[in-house]
């Protein structure tokens, strides 16, 4: 058996004859860890970051916001206008004072409603919401008016609806002007 | 045949003989170890356990399965989504792939409450199970999720407004949608970070309304993302019913 037990450096304390830039090892150890680490959640943080925006797309391939939908003398008084109900989910109401663009998301949950011209109301096929001509909700679960569009005369005459501006009764948005076109 | 070395090179333990190589057998293995080597006589207790729990995690694998199959014949943009989910019910082979994957759903959802509903009443959410319980709770709104995005796919009528209204409502959460309450508290002076075109809403749908953008959306949430999601949870789901000592069972 040997007598000589293998006792390890460390466990008896040798003097350390170790230089001093040995020594800074050790300390400066730990700040090129915590910069290690920090670099690390950085990176993965960035990279969270990336990801989250990578979801919101920058380009939409949806119908234009703004367009022209013809001169004011193509629009009859007393009526609401149907035909660019499909395409550009919009109804054109024409009454004594002037032309309004209306939206056709009902303020319920969002279903399209339809217009019954002989009980002058629009009225929502999921929830039965009724709307005035106005855009003005009086029956059924809607909370609040349908919103109209800006709607303005462009240089030629003709008339522009532009659906990235929406204008809420309920906010006093339709005192607005150009919520409203005079003709 | 036990001792060949084609058996031990795939099955690595002899035909076990002792309860403890019986025993190996399962541990090693690394589909049947998923399984306790021994269950209590209180784990197969029907009556007791209803057996929903395992009753989910089938229709799950089936779902996976079937709807894997599915894949083969849907393409998921406007042009095709309606037309592709006719044919798979009157073109493709045997035509009912469709619906073991839609009643397959339905009967998940209500295994999955009625597990949640045995797990209530016998008290197994109790101490040291507190913690598995929520992880429950997740998994069946990771369920319900996942029958959302998938009812949007057939693209017929019945899809198209459940979602709009869905994610309508999505656009009244608080902070992250636009119409929520703490939405205008979001913002750097005059601008609102949180509008119609930056909130929770609009990274659901991937525009400003139900569209081509929404279906392809739907389908890598319904087909990848969340049932990745759901296997994180069920794993952990189903380790920590090991670690706090297996299904639980009558005092």
């Amino acid at each position: 058996m040997n007598e000589e037990k293998f006792i390890p450096e460390a466990s008896v304390g040798v003097p350390q004859n170790k230089s001093s830039e040995e020594v800074m090892k050790r300390r400066s150890f730990f700040k090129w860890l915590s910069i290690g680490w920090l670099a690390f959640t950085a990176a993965t943080g960035g990279f969270f970051t990336i990801l989250i925006r990578f979801l919101f797309p920058n380009v939409l391939f949806e119908p234009p916001q703004s367009f022209k939908i013809g001169y004011p003398d193509e629009f009859e008084i007393g009526k609401v206008d149907l035909r660019f109900k499909k395409k550009f989910s919009v109804w054109i109401v024409r009454n004594d004072e002037g032309m309004f663009a209306l939206s056709t998301v009902c303020t319920h949950l969002g279903c399209t409603p339809n217009w019954f011209d002989t009980e002058r109301k629009f009225k929502c096929p999921c929830h039965g919401s009724g709307f005035r001509s106005t855009g003005v909700n009086f029956e059924g679960p809607a909370p609040r008016p349908l919103e109209r569009f800006k709607i303005y005369l462009a240089d030629d005459g003709q008339i522009i609806v532009d659906k990235s501006k929406n204008f809420k009764f309920e906010k006093g948005e339709w005192e607005r002007a150009d919520s409203f076109l005079k003709v | 045949m036990g001792n060949s070395q084609i058996w031990k090179s795939i099955i690595r333990s002899g035909i076990p003989r002792t309860r403890r190589q019986r025993m190996h057998a399962i541990l090693g293995s690394v589909f049947l170890h998923l399984h306790p080597a021994r269950l209590p006589k209180h784990a197969v207790k029907i009556g007791y356990t209803w057996c929903m729990g395992g009753l989910s995690f089938f229709l799950f694998v089936v779902l996976t399965i079937t709807g894997i199959m599915l894949m083969f014949y849907y393409r998921p943009t406007v042009e095709y989504a309606y037309t592709d989910m006719i044919d798979l019910g009157e073109q493709v082979p045997l035509g009912i792939m469709r619906e073991i994957h839609r009643w397959g759903a339905h009967a998940m959802v209500l295994t999955v409450w009625l597990h949640m509903l045995r797990v209530f009443m016998t008290g197994s959410y109790k101490p040291p199970r507190e913690f598995n319980w929520g992880v429950g709770v997740l998994l069946m709104t990771i369920t319900l999720f996942l029958s959302f995005t998938g009812y949007l796919l057939p693209w017929d009528q019945l899809a198209i407004w459940a979602v709009t209204v869905g994610t309508n409502m999505a656009r009244a959460t608080p902070f992250l949608g636009h119409e929520g309450p703490g939405a205008a508290m979001l913002s750097i002076g005059d601008i609102n970070l949180v509008h119609a075109g930056s909130d929770v809403r609009f990274a659901l749908l991937g525009g400003r309304f139900v569209g081509e953008a929404t279906l392809l959306r739907f389908y890598v949430l319904h087909c990848i993302g969340v049932p990745f999601i759901a296997m994180i949870f069920m794993a952990v789901h189903f380790w920590r019913i090991r670690k706090d000592g297996g299904i639980s069972g009558p005092l």
